[in-house]
Order: structure tokens, then sequence, then C-alpha cells
């Protein structure tokens, strides 16, 4: 543990406090989050069957019509992802400033990327929703393909978000870390995908069989050939088999935590999760059983204890950040007091010595405030502007004529750079200066 | 600032959110804010006169509006989040303390209006007889007041986190209303808006409807009469914020420090917005009178030049703040007013945390001098690209003599003759690293791109650890 502080950066966070509470804040984090990750769920899990269904569509063509109608809801879901993204991120940049805003640097290569992969694949999506009856026959192929490109960026994307989110928990490692690749290897990226992955399918499945499903949906008008209860069954079984899934990488996720968050609430906010899953199992085999006029009576029920099953695993995971967390937290706030102590020190230091009117006061001189100018005159070469020799020979005996051109310089030579104004100086040092000017520049033209 | 370090070199880390704040302005002023009352007039002008083709025009028109505004409009939008987190994690994470509310407030404007849009489109083909048309078309006209109070609401954002004075205790939402910038700003916009969609719509006529029809000739007059419409407001708005900025610069700092810099741009924002007025009115014009005769190439010069003004405009609005991020708080470069202190006696490097090197001694100057450059120059500047350190210091002293006393002498006075650029945040020795990093850069250019990677890791204790256990290069 020790050793591993050692490798751990503890750097200073921003000086200013919350606006809103700390409770309040990590609330509406997990609140926002989880209605964010909801349409994320069905942007993703939509295009992914809806590339499914069209492949199988090629050979059974009824399957093409329901291809399309997934696509169709896609256009909503996914604007609602996006934007509703925005109030969670705006949040958990203010909670985890400092670890969040890091994980991003680390990877910010990729993180940036997210802006031009989604609007392709938003794009995407759209030639795929609006040349379905346009790219048909040899065209047919084609058409497949933009779907199948934009599902592959609608899969890809979420690794970008998960390795931050990931990559934020364990300070400890960001030494190791070049870069996205790199960041994967660190914590559990991949069981945290999968996990993901499997949640969006098995939620849009549970999506799709009450959309299709509903009585106002003209089943016989849009998706000839499908029965209701089948387009029911057909989507619970999604549901259920991708629910059935989770219980395997559920615990692949738990087990690969890094051990430094795990906590007894975490195991009990998971363990009530995993009973409420059981749960939905029970009533989606039910249902899937159920003969065709019964089928989709629990349904309220079963997206009820869904949506606690999100809640309770929204909340682990938040719980499990929190806990992680924790140390470096307050290493980060000791060093933070530590150095705005040092701070008001300096300051008070500064504003004792000048204010005494002692000795440590600085005379205010010619050569002083030369330093101003140094940059750009030497004495006796030419930097980027003329020597203090030449000025000499320009303005001996008329020093008001070097400060009237330093407050509002002209522009003679064209090989030089203009000179910029220095009017804010003062008229002061600017006579400081300029006297110090001609006696510097005539000394040099004395000794040539 | 105590970040890992993120940057672009090259194109620089200006220029990434230059590109994404810009792309996203463009849409939301030309295809949302301007364009929802130009299709909304169109869809209503067929219902009036029972006519399919311009309903028929104003829906492929909100086609391609919902498809670019859904996709890159959103993105981009967001993009102004992601972007920022990585160029300036220290001042956006303070902003976002200081401004939460008002973002947040921002933030569910925006997804009402996303909602609104949405269903506009999505609505159209089966709201389409008697009343539920009239619907549709009030719809049409709330969602175009709607997406202006949208405007409304964000400028007035935009003056309050550009005011000047002290916050927060001071700072309202209200006295963002009352900044000398905000009605002209929002004239200027609002009309910006109006002209830019009417362009963009007359430039999709020449795609949905056929050439050489009547229906072409009219929707084009349609077009060029909404742009002379605006164009009065458009030239009160613009000038009246051209006269104003000034003055708004002036709050935020000392009369003799408004640059030369400033003055040249102030100087080209006139030409530019009278040159657009010109190109825009010139037009507009010959599409009212003889509407056949405009092609539709010519309608890419009056864009070209809005894109212009727009970037030009902001970029002016942008550098009032300069070189503050947050006025007397936070400059450019992440340091804070109160860290500049300790910097300039201690140097930064001891405080930074990701670097490589946490000292300057006489065997470490380049590789130093690098962490420092990446430290306080790397927000603004790049090494070799764009706004790059080495044309810089050409410009001022020529490919051959880097002086390195008049360097160093420059790196600690630049805020002084530069007023639009922070004080160097460290002390002699770290500039002296810096002077030896520029020149060994100067002869040989090397692009950084991994400055977020490989740096020396401290203890808790604040002492450096060195990060070779791995077998890094360092």
């Amino acid at each position: 543990m020790i050793l591993a502080l050692m490798q751990t950066p503890v750097p200073r966070d921003i000086d200013l406090p919350l606006p809103v509470g700390d409770f309040e804040l990590k609330l509406l984090l997990v609140v926002l989050f989880l209605v964010h990750i909801f349409f994320v769920n069905l942007m993703v899990g939509g295009s992914l069957l809806s590339v499914f269904f069209e492949i199988l569509g090629l050979s059974a063509g009824r399957y093409d019509k329901l291809a399309k109608k997934i696509t169709e809801t896609i256009t909503v879901n996914k604007s609602l992802a996006v934007v509703l993204g925005v109030g969670p991120l705006l949040c958990i940049n203010l909670v985890y400033t400092l670890h969040f805003y890091s994980a991003n640097s680390l990877t910010g290569y990729a993180w940036i990327s997210i802006v031009p992969l989604v609007a392709l694949a938003f794009l995407l999506a759209y030639i795929h929703k609006y040349t379905w009856e346009i790219w048909t026959g040899t065209k047919k192929q084609l058409h497949v393909l933009v779907g199948v490109f934009s599902g592959l960026l609608f899969l890809f994307v979420p690794f970008i978000f998960l390795s931050n989110a990931n990559l934020m928990l364990f300070p400890g490692e960001w030494h190791k870390v070049t870069g996205f690749f790199s960041s994967l290897r660190v914590g559990n990226v991949f069981p945290r995908y999968f996990h993901f992955l499997s949640a969006s399918l098995a939620l849009t499945g549970l999506f799709l069989a009450g959309w299709f499903g509903r009585k106002r949906y003209p089943v016989e008008k849009y998706l000839p050939g499908f029965p209701r209860a089948e387009l029911r069954r057909l989507f619970y079984r999604i549901a259920f088999y991708l629910t059935l899934a989770q219980l395997a990488f559920g615990p692949l996720l738990l087990f690969t935590l890094p051990f430094e968050g795990l906590s007894r609430e975490l195991f009990l906010l998971i363990l009530l999760g995993i009973l409420i899953a059981v749960a939905v199992l029970l009533a989606l085999r039910w249902e899937i059983r159920s003969p065709d006029e019964k089928i989709g009576r629990l349904y309220i029920g079963i997206c009820f204890l869904f949506s606690l099953i999100v809640l309770a695993m929204g909340t682990g995971r938040h719980v499990y950040r929190e806990v992680s967390l924790a140390e470096h937290k307050k290493l980060v706030e000791e060093a933070s007091i530590d150095f705005r102590a040092l701070e008001t020190a300096t300051r008070l230091s500064i504003e004792a010595g000048y204010g005494a009117g002692e000795a440590v006061t600085v005379e205010l001189t010619g050569e002083r405030v030369f330093l101003n100018c140094a940059a750009c005159h030497a004495v006796d070469r030419v930097l980027a502007g003329p020597s203090l020799e030449e000025i000499y020979f320009l303005y001996d005996g008329d020093p008001k004529g070097i400060a009237d051109w330093a407050r509002a310089p002209g522009r003679k030579r064209t090989e030089f750079a203009p000179m910029p104004a220095f009017a804010h100086l003062g008229d002061e040092k600017l006579r400081l200066v300029a006297d110090y000017i001609l006696e510097k520049g005539g000394e040099a033209a004395l000794n040539q | 600032m105590d970040f890992p370090i993120f940057f672009l070199d090259f194109f620089g880390n200006r220029m990434l959110i230059a590109v994404i704040a810009s792309v996203h302005v463009f849409i939301s002023h030309g295809l949302a804010v301007g364009a929802y009352p130009v299709v909304t007039l169109l869809e209503w002008r067929g219902w009036r006169k029972k006519s399919e083709e311009w309903d028929n025009l104003a829906y492929k028109i909100t086609f391609v509006l919902f498809i670019v505004t859904t996709s890159v409009g959103a993105l981009t939008g967001v993009g102004i989040w992601l972007s920022t987190s990585l160029i300036a994690p220290f001042g956006i994470g303070s902003l976002l303390r200081i401004f939460f509310w008002a973002w947040f407030v921002e933030w569910f404007v925006f997804v009402i209006e996303v909602v609104l849009i949405v269903i506009y489109f999505l609505t159209w083909k089966r709201w389409k007889e008697g009343a539920k048309k009239k619907l549709h078309i009030g719809f049409g006209a709330f969602l175009s007041a709607f997406s202006w109070i949208t405007m409304v609401i964000i400028t007035a954002i935009l003056g309050f986190m550009m005011g000047s004075g002290v916050w927060p205790e001071s700072r309202s939402l209200f006295s963002a209303i009352a900044n000398p910038l905000y009605l002209p700003q929002l004239a200027f916009r609002t009309s910006y808006a109006m002209i830019i969609s009417g362009l963009l719509t007359w430039f999709l006529i020449f795609f949905f409807t056929k050439r050489g029809t009547d229906f072409r000739r009219r929707a084009v007059r349609f077009a060029s009469t909404w742009i002379l419409a605006w164009v009065p407001l458009f030239v009160v708005g613009s000038f009246w914020y051209w006269n104003k900025a000034p003055e708004a610069m002036r709050a935020n700092i000392d009369v003799a420090l408004l640059t030369q810099r400033f003055a040249q741009w102030h100087e080209t924002l006139a030409l530019i917005i009278a040159v657009a007025v010109i190109a825009i009115v010139i037009v507009a014009l010959v599409g009212v009178i003889r509407p056949r005769m405009i092609p539709g190439i010519a309608l890419l010069i009056p864009l070209v030049l809005g894109v212009w003004l727009l970037g030009h405009f902001e970029r002016v609005r942008e550098f009032i703040r300069k070189p503050y991020i947050i006025a007397d708080y936070m400059y450019s470069n992440g340091v804070t007013v109160s860290e500049l202190q300790v910097f300039q006696r201690d140097g930064i490097l001891p405080y930074a945390t990701y670097v490589r090197n946490q000292n300057v001694t006489d065997n470490n100057m380049v590789e130093a001098g690098r962490d420092v450059f990446l430290v306080t120059c790397t927000r603004c500047h790049t090494t070799t690209g764009i706004n790059g350190v080495v044309s810089k210091f050409n410009n001022l002293y020529g490919e051959e003599s880097w002086d390195e006393s008049a360097m160093t002498a420059l790196i600690h006075t630049m805020h002084i003759s530069r007023t639009f650029m922070p004080p160097f945040p460290g002390n002699d020795r770290e500039a002296e690293a810096l002077t030896a990093y520029l020149r060994s850069l100067r002869s040989n250019p090397e692009l950084i791109l991994d400055a977020h990677a490989g740096w020396a890791r401290r203890s808790s204790s604040g002492t450096p650890s060195m990060a070779g256990a791995d077998g890094r290069k360092r």
C-alpha cells in the first residue's frame, strides 16, 4: 500500500468551494447518469439488434421490416442519449474534478475523438435509416454494410467512456498510462464493457417487447407476418437470455474489481440486485411460456423490477467509486491545504517586505525599468530593435522624444517587428528609462 | 495547473476548441435559431396557399436541419465540454464551480429544445390535415420562439461570464443583462442567425426545386426578401457591438493597456462587417429583382464572409478577457494570481505534479525547460505549428540571432509589452531553462506528442520519486 502511494501523484485541487452540497450533487449525478445511460443502452442495443435482424432478413424477408422498425426507434433514443449526457457530465466534472479531468487528459486523443466518432455514427445511422427503401436489390449489401459500420462505432465508443470512468478510480496506476490503449490495462475495463453491452441488449429487448407489443401499435400494418404475441415473446427472450448472461458478467465484473474500493455496502447492493434479477428472470420465463392471449400481463411489473436492478447497480457503482477514491481524496486535500498555507505565507512575507518601506523596498531606477526593454534592445547590438547607441544618435539631448515614442510607437523600419506601446508604465518610469538609455548609449558611442 | 498535460502540438489546443466551437456556433445560429422561423414561415405559406410545393420544400429543408443539428450540431455542443476538459481543466473546473446553476439552466433549456426539434420533424407527415396541421404550424412557431429564447439566455450567460468585477458576491445573472455588450450582442447574433439561415435556405432551394421553374423563382424571392428584411437590424447590431467592445474591454483592464492587437482586430472587425453587409445586400437585392440571376456558387461568398465574421467576432469577444480566464483570479495558463507569487519565488516545477523534472540543474536545462514549456506555454502555443513559439521568436529576433539574455529578459517581461499574455509563472533558473529549451527547439524542431505521459511522481510527502521502475524513457 505504501509502495502504491509512492507511485501515486498527489496534485493540488481547485481552490473553490462546490456550488451545491456534496450529497445533493452526488444524488443528482447518480440519477441523471442513470437516465442518460438508459437512452445510451437503447441506442447501442437498438443499433446492434437492427443490424442483426437486417442480416437475418436477407434470407427471411419479414425480419427486414422488423429491423427497419427497430432502426426508427434509434433516432429519438440517440438524440436523448447525447443531450441527456451533458447534465451528468457537469455533475461528475464538479464532484470528481481532479480525477475525471486527469483521466480525460491521460486518454486525451481518444477522449476528443468521441466527437467525430459519434457524429459519424449518427450520420451513418441516418443514412442507414433513410436509404432503407432506396438501397435495395444490388445495393442491399451496401446498406447492410452501412448499418454494420455504424454498429461498430456504437460498439467502440463506450470503450472510451468506460476507460475514463475506470481510470479515474486508480490514481496509483496513472503513471503507467501513455494513452487510451494502455489505459485499458488498468482496473477492469473489459468486464465492465461486457456487463454494459449485455445490459444494453437486455434493456433494449425489454423496451422493444413493450414498444411492438403495446395495443396501439399497428402490427398488422407495419410488421406483416408477425403476430403481436410472437414479437413479445421474441424480445422477452432476448431480455431473458441477456439478463441470464449478466449472472455471469456481473460476478466477473465484481471479482475483477481492484480491491481498494470493495466494501460491505457494495456487496449488499449487488446481492440485492442479483435477487431482483432472479425475480425478473422468473417473471420473464413465466411470460414467455404464457399462451398468446395472456402474454404481456407482467410487463409493467418486470419494468419496475428492472429499474430497481439498474438503481441498485448504479448506486453500487457510486459506492465503489467513493470508497476507492476516499484515501486519495484525503491526500489531495492535505496537499491542497498545505499549498494554500504556503501561498498565504508568501503573500504576507512579500507584503511585509514592501509595506515597511525599509531596506527591502526596491529603489526605482532607470536600470530596473530597462528590464522591460532588454528583450529587444541591447547597448551595442541589434536585437529585435535598434541598439541604445543608435537611439543615442537619434535622440541625444531629447529624453522626452524617447518617452513620447515609447508611449505610442510608430513603425519606421519594416525589417523589425513593430514595437508595442508602453504608455502604461507611466511618465516617471518612462522618464527614468529614457535618461538611462541616453546615458548607456552615449557611453557606448564614446567608447567606439 | 496541476493536471496531466494534454497538448495537441502543431494544431494547438486553441485551434482544437476553436474548430469545435465555431462549427457549433455556426450550426446553432444558421441551422437552428434562424432556421426554424424560416421553415415555419414556409410551412405556413404552403398551408395558406394550399400548396404542396411550399410544404414539401419546408419539409425537405427541415430534414436537413434535423440531420445536421442532431448529429454534428449536438456532438460539437458536447465537444465544447469534452475539449475544454482537456485544454483548460483548471479553468473549466473553476468556472463550473462559479457558474454551475447558469450552465445547468442552459442544459435544461437545451434538452427541451432538442425534444421540440424531434417532435416538430417527426410529426410533420402525421399531423397533416386540418386542425392537426394548424397545431403543427403553431408548434413550429413555438419552437422558433423557444430557440430564440435559448439564445437570449445563453448570450446572458456568456455576458455573465465575461462580466467585470469580482465574483461571486457581486455577480448575479441579472447583472449580465446590464453588461454593456449584452443587447448589442443579442441584436447582432439574432440578425446574423436570420440572415445566414436565409442564405442556407436559398442554397438548399437549388437542390430541392427544379431548375427554371416558376416555383424556384418564387422560393428564391422569398429567401432573399427574408434576408433583406433582417439587414437593417444586422447593421445596427453589429456596429453597436463594435462601438461598445472597447468600452467592455476597458471595464476589464486598465485604459492604458488597450493593446495594438486589440485595436487591429477591432479595425478588421469593422472591415469584415462592412464587406459582409455589402455582399449580403447585393446578393439579396439581385435575388429579389432577378431571382434567376444568382447561381448557387455566388451564395458561397456571403456565406464564407459570414463564417469569417462570426469567427472574428468570437475571437474579439474571447480576447476581451485576456490575460485572464477568470478576471483577477486565474490567468489563461491556469496559474492563479495567488499561486503566481509562490512560483515566481520558488519556481513552478517543484509544485508541478505531472512533469519529468522537478528542479532545474546545470545538467537538465533543456529537459527541465521542456517541462516549463509544457506547464506554462502550451495552453496557447505550440512548438513549431500554429501560434508556435519558434515562429514567435523568429518574428522578433530573426532566424539567426536568438540572444540568450534577451530571451530570458523577454520571458520575464512579455506580459508588460504584450498585455494579453500572463506573467511568467517561474523563477530566473526556469526562465533560463525555458530559453535553453526554446533554442534547442529552433535547431531541432520536434513535436511533443506525449506531454501527458512519462512524468515523475511525488510521494505524499512532497519529495520527487522517479518514474524509472517500469523502464520507460525519462
